[in-house]
């Protein structure tokens, strides 16, 4: 009897320890407490502060990772909270750069402005776009916002195949399958604005924990569509050209559509300073203008700047 | 040796209490991490009642569980379905009609079918079934609620053999005899005799299974699809409780209503597998009189 009651106890271990480990992995993100340390200093350890966008805290970690590698004597502390909690602690001077996914408003202009006496400054660092992934047997095109929001907004009635004017092959039934995100990316949220603004998806849609599971599931099912990085794509799947007309044609994503602002989905990613900065912050961002600063962008799945926009390696 | 005897003495007490102390401080935890939004802010009609969960929505969040719970409680009950003739058949096999060489391997590798991480489970259904599924039912997509329930059947499978196995072994040698000696064949004295008296033990097996089931994790976020719906067939997608907060805790701001209310589903979880443990345990203990 001795064995069924250990037995017991260890069967409610998985649920207890899922947990723990989910709740403990919140920690180790905060922000250390050297608000005081100026970049720049002469001698001792330099700490930048790091906050803001979500979609961009996996490549700031990366950045400020990488850096440390090279530069040990300076730390940079990242963290995230969406672009808004960046800007309002660059405003109280909490942080030394503000990761941004949208460019500031006029009015976090001026109150930067005021509270610093200097006029911000939006550093582009790299551009995120997401692309619009279905089965390679899919013959769509081009397929427009409205179509899109029609598909997945909380409202949207488009549900079959036959609505966009396409039959697939080993699609069955004709339904269109929805894949989504977890609702706490920053993939979903940069979609959700675009398509519906501040509206919601419509519920029943599969979310997937990765960028990479999105394609994978759409590789395997003829009826899916689904967004996410441009990093992904292979040959089990394609690509639908973009619009946000119905008249104009479909723009497939490419880094040069993304450059020039042709393909819809997509936006610049900024770092944020107070200011021209100077010392070490002004370095750290070189650098991640660099040509080794944008081949991290590239493996993090999104697109690196214009060649001409990469900075010479700070020395 | 006498000297050190009260110390060794102490030291296994305290091992012995402190599983009771950790799960009364893991209840502690949940409670508390989730506890000002369950009294304050929860609106239990809609949590219980509603399938609405937006709990990231820019205009209007709203926090229903219901299609969780649903999808949880279908995913479970059709891999019961499944389990539990496997299980106990399972069982009565091992203990009634194998012997030897036959029984020590099967014994030793159902053993090892429990020892398999549930990732790898989850895998299994993402890579293998998930195909499978599409082509044999000609379904759009093989991540749904039978995925999920044929990786919860196989991982619960072991437990029920196990536990069912022991609940037999325990039924005394004379009752075989006895029913043997009236001439009854071998299936008779599983049918008639060994059955009705391991009932509470073979019971048990069942539930621990069940509670195996709910609390799964992994296996289950990966292969069930993870889409808010009420499954209307086996082939639909669902998400699960578990899946919800493990997929959702990780990015949530802590001290949110969205990180909060994923507490309180842990509750919700918890009160669940309490309730069928505590079921188990006592019919365990019905077995003993």
């Amino acid at each position: 009897m001795t064995a069924q009651r250990s037995l017991l106890a260890l069967l409610s271990l998985p649920l207890i320890g899922g947990l723990l480990l989910t709740a403990c992995g919140e920690g180790n993100r905060g922000r250390s407490a050297s608000d005081e340390v100026k970049p720049g200093d002469a001698g001792g350890k330099v700490t930048i502060q790091n906050k803001g966008s979500d979609t961009m805290v996996n490549i700031a970690q990366a950045w400020a990772e990488t850096y440390n590698k090279a530069r040990p004597q300076v730390a940079i502390a990242v963290s995230g909270g969406g672009s808004g909690t960046g800007i309002a602690a660059l405003l109280n001077k909490t942080v030394d750069i503000a990761n941004s996914s949208r460019e500031l408003k006029a009015e976090e202009k001026e109150k930067i402005k005021q509270a610093s006496g200097k006029d911000p400054v939006e550093h582009t660092v790299a551009y995120d776009a997401l692309a619009i992934y279905v089965h390679k047997d899919n013959p769509l095109q081009k397929i427009t916002k409205e179509q899109l929001a029609g598909i997945y907004a909380e409202k949207g009635t488009t549900e079959l195949w036959a609505d966009l004017g396409v039959t697939i092959p080993g699609c069955t039934d004709g339904k269109i399958v929805r894949i989504s995100r977890q609702n706490n990316s920053g993939t979903y949220e940069y979609f959700r604005e675009w398509t519906l603004g501040k509206g919601d998806f419509k519920l029943g849609s599969r979310d997937m924990q990765g960028s990479k599971d999105v394609v994978d599931t759409v590789s395997q099912a003829p009826c899916a569509i689904g967004y996410s990085g441009m990093g992904y794509k292979n040959d089990t799947v394609r690509w639908v050209g973009v619009t946000t007309s119905a008249d104009a044609p479909g723009v497939e994503p490419s880094v040069t559509t993304v450059h020039d602002k042709t393909y819809p989905i997509s936006r610049a990613l900024y770092m944020t300073t107070a200011g021209e900065v100077s010392g070490e912050s002004a370095r750290y961002l070189q650098w991640i203008q660099s040509a080794e600063g944008q081949k991290i962008v590239e493996t993090n799945g999104f697109v690196p700047l214009p060649t001409d926009q990469i900075k010479p390696a700070p020395q | 040796m006498r000297r050190i005897e009260p110390l060794i003495e102490a030291v296994v007490h305290i091992c012995g209490f402190s599983a009771v102390f950790f799960v009364i401080a893991i209840f502690w935890f949940v409670f508390e991490e989730g506890a000002s939004f369950l009294w304050n802010t929860l609106d239990w009609g809609q949590f219980l009642g509603s399938i609405e969960w937006y709990p990231s929505s820019e205009s209007n969040r709203r926090y229903g569980a219901l299609a969780m719970i649903v999808g949880t409680l279908s995913v479970t009950m059709l891999a019961m379905a499944i389990a539990v003739p496997f299980g106990l058949g399972g069982a009565i096999f091992v203990s009634e009609f194998s012997s030897g060489r036959t029984r020590e391997v099967l014994k030793v590798v159902i053993e090892l079918l429990a020892a398999i991480p549930s990732v790898v489970w989850g895998f299994i259904g993402l890579m293998l079934i998930n195909p499978l599924i599409m082509s044999v039912f000609d379904a759009p997509m093989g991540l749904n609620v039978l995925n999920g329930a044929l990786l919860l059947a196989l991982m619960s499978v072991p437990i029920m053999v196990s536990i069912g196995e022991d609940a037999l072994k325990a039924v005394p040698d004379s009752y075989r005899e006895a029913a043997e000696a009236m001439g009854a064949t071998r299936w008779q004295v599983v049918w008639r005799v060994l059955l009705p008296a391991a009932r509470n033990g073979l019971l048990a097996a069942v539930l621990l299974g069940v509670g195996r089931a709910i609390g799964e994790t992994m296996a289950v976020l990966m292969a069930t699809g993870h889409a808010i719906h009420i499954p209307t067939s086996p082939l639909d997608s669902v998400r699960t409780l578990t899946a919800t907060i493990a997929a959702e805790l990780g990015e949530t701001a802590r001290g949110s209503d969205h990180y909060q209310v994923l507490f309180v589903i842990g509750m919700l979880l918890f009160t669940m597998t309490f309730a069928i443990n505590l079921i188990a345990d006592l019919t365990i203990k019905g077995v003993r009189r």
